[in-house]
C-alpha cells in the first residue's frame, strides 16, 4: 500500500495475561475501538511502527506527486490542466496531514524528511514507475488512486486518533482523484483508436504494478499480526488485493479495455476474482531502490529540498525581523 | 544555493555551526469554523515561520474546498493542555452530580412538556 513492509516489534502477538497492567489497559482500550490520542501511554513499539508507518504514507503521498506533476504542462486541455493541478496540490495536502500525524509520535518533520532524502525511509514502490503518456495520468487516478482507497477508508477507524483523523479528511478528497482518472481513460477508451491504444498500454503497465501496492501475502506474518492487533492495520494484504480486483475488473469491461491477466476469471464459488499474483521479485527489487524511476524520484526530492533552502532561510530571517521591529515599537 | 557557510543569517539551518541553529519552522495549530454558524474547531497543524504565514498556509492546506469562514491560527507551543494521568481527579467531581442533568427530575406526564 501506501506504506508496504512495515515492520512491527517482530516478537508476536502477546495475549493479555502476559501483559503489564499499563500495557494491559492500552491494549483493551483498543479492543474496545477506543482511541489512543499523543499524550497517552503507548508502548514503545506501538510508536515506532506507526512513526514508520504514518511517514512512509505521508513520504508517498509527496513523491506521488512527481509522477503526475510530469503532465501539468502537458495536459491536453486548460481544464484537464486545473484538475490534474488541484489533483497534485491535494497530494501534497494529504502528505501534510499525515507529517501532522505523524509529528505527534515526537518524530520531527525535518528528521522525517532527511530520513525520506537520504533513503533510510521508503515511500511507496507504484511512484518508481514512469509515467510516459497522458493515458498514464487516468490509469494512476483509476487503479493507485483506487488500490491506495481499498486501504484508506477501513483506516478511519484505527486506532490512533490523529493517523484516524487524517484519513477521514484524505478519504474525503481522494474520491475525486479516482474518478478524475476514470474520466480520463473513459475519454481515451471511447476516442479514436490511437487513443484507446494508449489507454489499453497505460493499464497494461499499471495493472500489476497497482496489485504489488498491497504488499505480498502477510497471512503469515508476525508484523502484520501484532499490527492488526493494535488496529494500525485493518485488513490483510491478500483481502485488500481481492477486494480491489473485483470492483476494478468490471470497470475495465465498461472501458472495453482488457486487464493483462490471461488467468483473470470470475469464480462462482468463492464469489471473487481468480487472478494472476505480479511478480514479486520485480517488487521486492523496486523496495531495493531499483525501480525504473527510483533514482530520479530521490534526486528530485532532494533538489528541491537543496533549492528551496534559501526560501525557507529567507522566510525565518524576515519572520525574525518583522518580530524584532514589532517589540521594538511597543 | 546557500552553503553551511554562505548564509548570512543567524539561527538557521546554514548559520556557522557553533551559533543556535533553528532548523525548522514552529508548529502552529489550526481552527476552522464552518459555514453553518459552529464554534471553531480543531483541523490539524502545520509548520510555518510566523502567524501570517500559518494563516495563509492553513488556507491552503485546510480550506481547499470550502470547509470554513474564519481560520485561527496558534503557536503549538503556547497551547496548555491537560495530561491524560489527570483524567481521574479532572473530571471525577462531575460524577456525582446527576442532578445537572434534566433527566434526573420526574415531571408528572400531566404537566406537559418541559
Amino acid at each position: 500500500m501506501y506504506a508496504q513492509m512495515v515492520k512491527s516489534t517482530g516478537e508476536g502477538v502477546r495475549s493479555l495475561d502476559e501483559m503489564d497492567p499499563q500495557e494491559r489497559a492500552f491494549q483493551e482500550r483498543i479492543d474496545a475501538n477506543g482511541k489512543i490520542e499523543p499524550k497517552d501511554w503507548m508502548p514503545d513499539g506501538y510508536r515506532k511502527t506507526l512513526i514508520r508507518q504514518i511517514g512512509q504514507h505521508a513520504h508517498s503521498e509527496i513523491v506521488g506527486q512527481l509522477p503526475e506533476g510530469n503532465w501539468i504542462t502537458r495536459a491536453p486541455t486548460l481544464e484537464r490542466k486545473a484538475i490534474l493541478l488541484a489533483k497534485v496540490q491535494d497530494e501534497a495536502g494529504h502528505g501534510l496531514y499525515l507529517y501532522c500525524a505523524a509529528e505527534t509520535l515526537g518524530v520531527t518533520r525535518d528528521q522525517m524528511t532527511r530520513d525520506l532524502l537520504s533513503g533510510k525511509m521508503k515511500y511507496s514502490s507504484i511512484f518508481n514507475y514512469p509515467t510516459i503518456t497522458w493515458a498514464d495520468m487516468g490509469a494512476v487516478g483509476w487503479l493507485v488512486d483506487g488500490a491506495a482507497i481499498m486501504n484508506q477508508v477501513p483506516l478511519q477507524r484505527t486506532s490512533y486518533g490523529p493517523y484516524a483523523r487524517a484519513m477521514v479528511r484524505i478519504c474525503k478528497e481522494e474520491s475525486f482523484h479516482q474518478r478524475q482518472g476514470f474520466d480520463i481513460m473513459m475519454k481515451m477508451a471511447k476516442g479514436t483508436p490511437e487513443q484507446k491504444r494508449m489507454a489499453q498500454d497505460a493499464l497494461n503497465r499499471f495493472w500489476y504494478p497497482s496489485l504489488m501496492m498491497f504488499g505480498p501475502s502477510d497471512a503469515e506474518s508476525v508484523h502484520s499480526a501484532q499490527s492488526m492487533a493494535w488496529k494500525i492495520k485493518m485488513n490483510s494484504n491478500d483481502e485488500l488485493r481481492q477486494k480491489f480486483v473485483d470492483l476494478t475488473a468490471p470497470q475495465a469491461d465498461y472501458l472495453g479495455l482488457t486487464i493483462p491477466d490471461e488467468n483473470l476469471k470470475w469464480n462462482e464459488e468463492k464469489g471473487g476474482y481468480d487472478f494472476s499474483e505480479p511478480d514479486w521479485d520485480e517488487f521486492f527489487d523496486v523496495l531495493k531502490g531499483n525501480g525504473p524511476c527510483s533514482v530520479e524520484r530521490l534526486e528530485d526530492r532532494n533538489r528541491a529540498w537543496d533549492e528551496g533552502r534559501w526560501v525557507r532561510e529567507a522566510m525565518l530571517a524576515h519572520a525574525d525581523k518583522k518580530r524584532a521591529a514589532k517589540l521594538a515599537a511597543e | 544555493m546557500s552553503s553551511p557557510e554562505s548564509s548570512a543569517y543567524k539561527a538557521t539551518e546554514a548559520a556557522p555551526h557553533d551559533a543556535v541553529r533553528r532548523t525548522e519552522w514552529p508548529l502552529y495549530e489550526i481552527f476552522i469554523r464552518g459555514q453553518h454558524g459552529l464554534s471553531h474547531r480543531h483541523v490539524g497543524s502545520l509548520h510555518a515561520p510566523d502567524a501570517e504565514r500559518a494563516m495563509q498556509n492553513a488556507r491552503d492546506v485546510y480550506t481547499r474546498r470550502k470547509e470554513g469562514v474564519s481560520i485561527w491560527v496558534v503557536e503549538a507551543s503556547k497551547i496548555t493542555a491537560s495530561s491524560p494521568d489527570d483524567k481521574g481527579h479532572m473530571y471525577d467531581p462531575a460524577d456525582d452530580k446527576v442532578y445537572r442533568h434534566p433527566t434526573f427530575f420526574d415531571i408528572p406526564e400531566e404537566v406537559g412538556t418541559m
